[in-house]
């Protein structure tokens, strides 16, 4: 923008007398749209974030400062009471312990796996689009699908996972009834969904990455793995921050897979056992316990900037050799 | 030159229209409830009637619109859940509701603490019907301080026990249902017939689903269940509470149970290839068991345990932002008559919530060739007659959920029966 101001001032005419008042409000005018300008552009973009972001991310904090059931016709200010009881109540506990589990089991080894599919779909191949669009696939099909036809491979008695399993002698696992067991199951589908979209976008940061680096590490001796480990990996370590990131915000809000897994639950099984914290605060939404719902919502709000930024601090971090 | 215009106003000029054209779809969904106020008869009015599923009212509407030619009636239907969720919010937020909802009996007491949200159908002279319905029906339609009639029954979900008879033939049980039913007059038979049941180790079938359907049968059959007069919550010390927890953990301890809840994929499967040899059955699951395909007289139906019963049924209500409450009473009342329920029995086998019906042919001689010819029409009728009415209270549906699971944490394995009670009792104290 600055560097196209002077053109501007060069299209007055120059020996045309102007009147100094007139010329001091164009000079404003000018300023104005030189300065304003950029900011009215995005303004589109900041005031719908305010009406459906800002906003309701600030009125949630209202209502969880409430004793707030939607059937009643008044709604008590109680301070910070929805807070203290979460806090204290098992159910909470259980939930976020969920949710880290259930992170961390899909979030990993989902990384891992598509940076080694990147890595493999980096090179000449035939029907390279192919490859790609078949990445992306799962991630196309709809999370409901995806999870009733995984509950049925996870089916107790007529599960085809349970068959396969049977043929090494294991009995019938059920699934959806331990707590290990359950939140395996659901990262399989987290991962099933997510893996090839994180893949597709470590695959687009590698093509970024000159050539002649591997080149000379190839004259050099570097192995296959060596490359990927010493080069591959530094020079898209900002997309690896960033992939860790969203994926890191997507595990903490996950909520159609324990909702639908093996039968619409709002409790994510009879014991809780694989209830996250967005089940948590569904389960109390549809209660219409709206007060506490948004208490539970800004909890998790917090444990997503903490839980990010420690993942941001690691990340940037870690040994890399070439930046 | 100088009226040139300032470049930043087109954007925010745009800026600016566009967040009032999203305000403007934020408030758009009240004045869609059609034009204000009724007066002359020849005006044009539209009804519209929210349903969970398809109830076959299509050629009732037309024999309707015969004798009220100026209305229209608009028909919606939603998944069963999202249908009573919907609901509360727009009665609490005061708007989108239909002129005529549909109501399901685990849902009605829900709504039975808060007449001001429903016209009175009093108002319109439809507690002349009263005399027709069965007591318990027409008594959960009004609302709970007994001022207003609020709903209308549609139909009623007697109760009976579904059967293997191929499964109870290996088992050396008898397999005529008259004999089945002189099986188990009481639970406690019920759960002695089951352990012989499994005494005769019948292979890849045990002798029932799960125990969550039989607790919630028995407690319903009590006089008094979770809620006591004044509709407050009693479950934790009502002892036919705690006895039907204790027949559901005997069913478990005995083996009788194919741990299979109701409802889930693979309780279906369970119905197809025969997991298990009896269930609790209202007369709406003779359609679900049809559904799963398990061949015709594969299941057959006796009485069930404890004498009648009823799981569901529902009622048609007028939620008060309707503005045509006459016509929309008019309407239930042709949608209950006698004539339309018989209609819908034979069409849609919607069980008739009107004793008199009972006794006409079209129902009493009514057999079902899918289910060895069982005379569903006579066993599922005398389930309803028998039953007594008792209290619903608002949050019933939570309450069962919080014992049902209790008995599945048992089941596996995962709680002693005392553990399981005491949480469940904890998640009931927990409801608000």
């Amino acid at each position: 923008m600055a560097t196209r101001a002077p053109d501007r001032l060069a299209a007055v005419p120059p020996g045309k007398p102007v009147r100094p008042r007139r010329r001091v409000r164009r000079h404003l005018v000018h300023q104005l749209d030189v300065k304003g300008s950029p900011y009215a552009y995005v303004a589109p973009f900041f005031l719908l974030f305010s009406a459906f972001g800002l906003f309701p991310l600030a009125y949630t904090a209202w209502v969880s400062l409430h004793e707030w059931v939607l059937l009643s016709d008044e709604q008590t200010f109680v301070g910070l009471d929805n807070f203290r009881t979460l806090l204290a109540d098992d159910y909470f506990w259980n939930a976020t312990f969920n949710t880290l589990s259930i992170g961390v089991l899909s979030t990993v080894p989902q990384l891992l796996l598509a940076i080694w599919l990147a890595h493999l779909l980096n090179r000449p191949l035939r029907a390279q689009t192919f490859f790609r669009v078949t990445l992306l696939l799962p991630n196309v099909t709809s999370v409901v699908a995806v999870v009733v036809i995984f509950s049925q491979l996870f089916g107790r008695d007529f599960g085809m996972i349970n068959w396969m399993l049977s043929w090494f002698g294991v009995g019938a696992v059920p699934w959806n009834e331990g707590v290990a067991s359950s939140h395996v199951a659901i990262s399989i589908m987290i991962m099933w969904r997510w893996t090839g979209y994180n893949a597709l976008i470590f695959l687009a940061a590698m093509q970024a990455v000159p050539r002649e680096l591997y080149e000379a590490a190839t004259i050099d001796g570097a192995g296959e793995f060596t490359q990927l480990r010493r080069i591959t990996i530094p020079m898209i370590k900002p997309t690896i921050v960033f992939v860790v990131i969203t994926s890191t915000i997507g595990a903490m809000q996950v909520l159609a897979e324990p909702l639908l897994f093996g039968v619409y639950t709002l409790t994510g099984g009879v014991d809780r056992q694989y209830q996250t914290l967005a089940l948590f605060i569904y389960e109390n939404f549809i209660k219409l316990d709206l007060g506490y719902a948004s208490a539970i919502s800004w909890m998790m709000f917090i444990f997503i900037v903490v839980i990010a930024g420690i993942n941001y601090l690691i990340t940037r971090r870690s040994r890399g050799g070439l930046l | 030159m100088g009226t040139r215009r300032p470049r930043f106003l087109g954007p925010m000029l745009a800026a600016v229209a566009l967040t009032v054209s999203v305000a403007a779809c934020g408030s758009g969904g009240t004045s869609a409830s059609g034009p204000a106020g009724s007066g002359a008869p020849a005006e044009k009015i539209k009804l519209t009637v929210a349903l969970f599923s398809d109830f076959h009212y299509a050629p009732l509407y037309e024999e309707f619109k015969k004798t009220h030619p100026n209305v229209e009636i608009v028909e919606r239907r939603a998944q069963f859940n999202d249908h009573h969720t919907n609901l509360i919010t727009q009665l609490t937020t005061g708007a989108g509701a239909a002129d005529i909802v549909a109501v399901e009996g685990g849902y009605v007491g829900a709504f039975t603490p808060s007449p001001e949200k429903f016209h009175n159908l009093k108002d319109y002279g439809l507690d002349k019907r009263q005399s027709e319905y069965l007591d318990w029906k027409w008594q959960l339609g009004v609302s709970n301080d007994g001022s207003s009639l609020m709903g209308l029954g549609t139909d009623v979900g007697g109760l009976a026990m579904c059967y293997r008879p191929d499964l109870f033939k290996k088992a050396g049980l008898p397999t005529d249902r008259d004999e089945v039913s002189k099986l188990w007059p009481t639970w406690d038979q019920y759960v002695e017939t089951g352990k012989k049941f499994v005494a005769a180790k019948v292979e890849g079938a045990k002798f029932t689903d799960g125990p969550g359907e039989h607790f919630r049968a028995m407690v319903e059959q009590a006089p008094v269940g979770y809620y006591d007069d004044q509709y407050n919550i009693i479950a934790g010390t009502n002892p036919e509470v705690r006895k039907a927890f204790d027949m559901g953990v005997r069913m478990i301890n005995e083996g009788l149970s194919a741990k299979l809840p109701a409802f889930t994929p693979p309780w279906n499967t369970g119905i197809a290839k025969g997991s298990f040899a009896t269930m609790v059955c209202p007369a709406w699951k003779t359609g679900t068991i049809k559904d799963q395909n398990p061949g015709e007289g594969a299941w057959d139906i006796a009485a069930v345990p404890g004498g009648g019963g009823n799981q569901g049924g529902t009622h048609l209500m007028l939620p008060k932002q309707g503005k045509h409450p006459k016509e929309a009473a008019e309407l239930i009342d042709l949608l209950t008559s006698k004539e339309s329920q018989i209609k819908l029995f034979k069409e849609a086998s919607a069980l008739p919530s009107l004793p008199v019906l009972y006794d006409d042919p079209a129902v009493a001689e009514f057999v079902n060739p899918y289910f060895g010819n069982a005379p569903i029409g006579k066993i599922f009728t005398d389930a309803a007659k028998a039953l007594k009415p008792q209290k619903v209270g608002p949050k019933a549906g939570d309450i069962l959920k919080a014992f049902g699971d209790g008995l599945q944490r048992v089941e596996q394995g995962k709680q002693n029966p005392e553990e399981a009670w005491a949480q469940a009792l904890k998640d009931v104290g927990r409801i608000k």
